[in-house]
């Protein structure tokens, strides 16, 4: 029972859960802190941060903003970083966001960059990295496998089928992503829209 | 590189590239090996593989393997060309979308469309799996290592960065 849960539902339009707006080096801040705290995947933090910490958005608030900046290209939490930041402090909270975001870790890997320029040779670093790339992969396809579960569980044959085509024609054959996607992607928005329909009907 | 300048390569590479990674920085890495290794040969394979390692062990978004390649291009500024060049023009579109669509949830175009594209980012993250499988899991060990973190991840909720640790123990003591 969370004691700020029934006032907080009574009253929307006031804004119960937000916080007053923060200043652009607040948000700078925030941003460069949900970052360096997000080791494989910033999603989590910048869910934290923003929501339950500094209670700058409501939780609907948030989702609303993270499906529309999954839905278009790019890097998600990049794109999230200027949509909040400006949604809070217009053009310059998104530049603040958007810079705490990606300054302090840019900096990180371009020292990363140097010393590895330097002893990437180096016979004890590379069986080190070896190491955490075999792991990171497997990270990667246990990813894949907790998006596909869904798909797999309504027997989606049509989104299953898109997948596979997708994954021979990059991962087997190796075409380039600008003509698979100009060509699966109207594929994939029309059948969806015929399926939606066909429930619908 | 002939008298092709290194930056703008990377300038024009990454910022055509961002408008095509739907479903994010995962979904972008087979083009970003299939032009940074076979189409412009700025790194080998391995070096492509360790530049990945990297990012994933490093704090920050993932996308950020692009600042290793700019790096191993063209030093500091090609570092930052593109991670720029990477991040800002969707950061932009995503600014200037949301101002358009203010209320979201009233048209179901947008709703649609992103379940439209979930398999296509699927397909996407699986190919990246088997691009860096191949340079990767050169071993029996390696190939182990692989399926047992992807089998502990996929039914547990242990922190990443303890598996990419224990890899890296591993690595360090020769058993992969």
């Amino acid at each position: 029972m969370s004691p700020d849960s029934a006032p907080a539902a009574q009253e929307p339009d006031i804004a119960a859960g937000h916080a007053p707006r923060p200043g652009l080096p607040a948000l700078f801040l925030a941003f460069a802190r949900m970052s360096l705290a997000g080791f494989g995947g910033v999603l989590v933090f910048a869910r934290h941060a923003i929501v339950d910490q500094h209670r700058w958005m409501t939780a609907d608030e948030f989702n609303e903003t993270f499906a529309l900046c999954h839905f278009l290209p790019g890097p998600n939490i990049v794109n999230l970083s200027m949509v909040f930041g400006s949604r809070l402090r217009g053009i310059a909270g998104g530049v603040a966001a958007f810079s705490g975001l990606l300054l302090p870790p840019t900096l990180i890997m371009m020292v990363l960059a140097i010393i590895y320029a330097r002893f990437g040779d180096v016979e004890v670093l590379r069986r080190i990295l070896a190491g955490i790339s075999c792991a990171a992969v497997g990270l990667l396809i246990a990813v894949v496998f907790r998006m596909m579960t869904p798909l797999l569980k309504r027997i989606d044959a049509v989104a299953l089928l898109l997948m596979l085509g997708v994954f021979v024609a990059i991962g087997v054959l190796r075409l380039p992503l600008q003509a698979v996607l100009l060509l699966a992607m109207p594929l994939s928005i029309g059948a969806t829209y015929l399926m939606r329909r066909k429930v619908a009907a | 590189m002939n008298a092709e300048n290194p930056i703008w390569a990377l300038i024009s590479t990454f910022g055509l590239m961002s408008l095509f990674a739907v479903g994010g920085a995962a979904a972008a890495v087979p083009e970003m090996h299939r032009i940074a290794v076979d189409v412009h040969h700025w790194m080998t394979d391995k070096q492509f593989t360790d530049a990945y390692a990297i990012a994933q062990l490093s704090p920050g978004p993932n996308v950020l393997i692009v600042t290793l390649i700019g790096y191993a291009v063209a030093g500091i500024p090609g570092a930052l060309a593109a991670t720029l060049a990477m991040c800002l023009p969707t950061a932009l579109l995503a600014y200037y979308v949301s101002r358009l669509l203010n209320r979201p949830s009233q048209s179901r175009w947008p709703g649609l469309i992103q379940a439209a594209l979930v398999p296509l980012s699927i397909g996407l993250m699986a190919a990246s799996a088997l691009i860096l499988a191949q340079s990767t899991d050169r071993t029996i060990a390696a190939l182990l290592l692989t399926v047992l973190v992807a089998a502990i991840a996929s039914v547990s909720r242990i922190n990443p960065l303890w598996l990419l640790l224990i890899g890296g123990l591993l690595g360090f003591a020769g058993i992969v």
